[in-house]
């Protein structure tokens, strides 16, 4: 029975423990003492519930159960110090605020201001990101310091930074205003964005994919997505799905990179890749067109291709034109140069690549000397090649990358002998 | 004539300790200059890990954390406010002229004892 009673315990923790955190973040209006009191609450559920029985509505148990334990370790601090009156004050005018928090639209509301305040433009965006995997995700400091490589201690400095800041600078707990709200979105899904891009494909280290993070930042996008409908964040959902369904074929059982033109696209997986596509069938309908959005369009293309020759170059050399000139960035104006050549043949590409480069953007990305050099390569520049090949080398930390840079050389050295 | 005078210096360089004591020896001159009428207002800032700028530019807010670092331009002038939180400080700030073709750095306030309360 008391067994029964932890299992379901642990099953309220998982389903509920960030919502109720985001109550008890607005009702004490401070980070550490909500986690203090989340923790708080489900030990004193996993005392008391096998004995007295499970609540009819365990949610509210453990907010007020939390929020009570809180207040009260707060006025023993406060008779403690003796020189905290106006906290004191503050605590006896909200005792008594019973059982408002608990119907759906505050709970809902509650998780957008937590996303909203670690997502705050005014923090750093390492700083973003750590806060929303903690608070948001529920992820141990541990935790997201081995998924971005980095050592416990600065992981956790950076959530201490982040916090001092959000109590010293007066970051609040709220919704943003209306007209702030489509610029703090956009900071939102930046966050989102930089959580799959690291879990997809790590800027260092051994593994190419992290799936953890990835995961995350998926049920991430679903919960912005159902607190706060929008077409772009759609976009953003279908952008990565999309590419979330490649990912057993991105890399070899060896670990190494394989192209999208040479992966299995059997292994694809279909689900994902239907409500990707559904997505961003109902995004387009919007006439908004966002980044994420035209991304997610193009890699909706590329899934709708049974057979790379079968992709429709026109349609994405068309959709790179948009987003050109939605949001224009080099790299945007790269990926655009490689379809050009998939379009127009090689040297279309190269042509673009290249005065890309002249007028000096992407000297320092190794994307952009490997698409050059498989570009030339394709075109009998091999000497051409296997200096842009070189030039990649030189600029990347990502092992599986160096090993397919490394391959490629080698091949063409083989084959000018 | 009215002056401002800024206090710079190293904050990792004293401990939490010492500064509690600075602080108090903050209030006191400030007392100091309330008493021979020279006094008009003062306040300690929070750490620079606490900064926060906002710039104007083609009717666009962008919001960074940090402070201001460019050193080709010069502190031209301040405003003290009162905000509720940092989102309306930061409204405030965008609408300083300023903001449009320099940066606009916001700094909370160390509230501190023992400063003098008649401010003329």
């Amino acid at each position: 029975m008391s067994h029964l009673v932890s299992r379901r315990i642990e099953n309220i923790y998982r389903v509920e423990s960030r919502r109720i955190l985001a109550t008890l973040v607005r009702l004490l209006g401070d980070f550490d003492l909500a986690e203090d009191a989340l923790h708080d609450a489900f030990a004193a559920a996993l005392a008391q519930w096998p004995r007295d029985g499970v609540p009819t509505n365990p949610r509210a148990w453990l907010i007020t159960t939390g929020r009570f334990r809180a207040l009260d370790a707060l006025r023993r601090r406060v008779r403690l110090e003796a020189a905290l009156p106006a906290l004191a004050g503050q605590i006896d005018n909200d005792t008594d605020l019973s059982e408002q928090w608990d119907d759906e639209g505050t709970i809902e509301d509650d998780q957008l201001r937590l996303i909203f305040t670690c997502c705050h433009p005014a923090l750093s965006a390492d700083a973003r990101v750590a806060l929303t995997l903690r608070e948001v995700c529920g992820l141990t400091t541990e935790e997201i310091a081995r998924a971005f490589l980095l050592p416990d201690t600065t992981l956790a400095q950076r959530i201490v930074r982040a916090k001092a800041k959000i109590r010293a600078a007066g970051i609040p707990y709220r919704l943003p205003e209306i007209h702030d709200l489509p610029d703090r979105l956009d900071t939102v899904r930046q966050v989102i964005y930089l959580v799959f891009t690291e879990g997809y494909s790590a800027s260092a280290g051994i593994a190419l994919t992290r799936p953890d993070l990835s995961g995350e930042a998926i049920r991430l996008a679903r919960l912005l997505k159902s607190l706060l409908p929008d077409p772009e964040t759609d976009g953003l959902l279908a952008l990565m799905l999309l590419h979330e369904s490649r990912r057993l074929t991105r890399t070899s059982p060896t670990g190494d990179l394989v192209l999208l033109k040479d992966q299995d696209r059997a292994l694809w997986d279909p689900d994902l890749i239907s409500e990707g596509q559904e997505l961003v069938e109902a995004a387009l309908k919007s006439r908004r067109f966002g980044p994420y959005i035209l991304q997610a369009a193009i890699a909706a293309v590329h899934s709708e291709a049974d057979t790379p020759p079968d992709t429709d170059w026109e349609q994405i050399v068309a959709l790179y034109d948009v987003l050109t000139q939605v949001s224009p960035s080099p790299i945007v104006a790269l990926n655009r140069a490689v379809a050009v050549a998939m379009r127009d043949g090689p040297l279309a590409g190269l042509m673009l690549i290249d005065s890309l480069m002249t007028s000096g953007e992407l000297l320092d990305y190794y994307l952009a000397h490997s698409a050059r050099a498989e570009l030339c390569r394709q075109l009998g520049r091999t000497t051409d090649a296997v200096t842009a090949y070189e030039r990649a080398l030189a600029l990347t930390e990502q092992k599986p990358e160096q090993r397919f840079l490394t391959r490629r050389i080698d091949e063409l050295r083989a084959e000018n002998k | 004539m009215k002056y401002m005078l800024l206090v710079y210096g190293d904050e990792n360089a004293i401990t939490q300790p010492e500064r509690e004591e600075c602080y108090g020896e903050f209030a006191a001159y400030a007392r100091n200059l309330s008493a021979e009428g020279q006094y008009l207002d003062a306040a300690p800032l929070h750490s620079v890990t606490t900064a926060t700028s906002v710039r104007v530019r083609d009717g666009k807010h962008s919001v960074t954390d940090g402070p201001f670092a460019e050193t080709r331009e010069q502190l031209g002038g301040y405003y003290l406010i009162e905000a509720k939180d940092l989102d309306e400080a930061i409204l405030i700030a965008a609408g300083i002229p300023g903001a449009r073709f320099g940066t606009i750095e916001i700094r909370p306030i160390v509230e501190i004892d023992g400063l003098p309360s008649d401010r003329n």
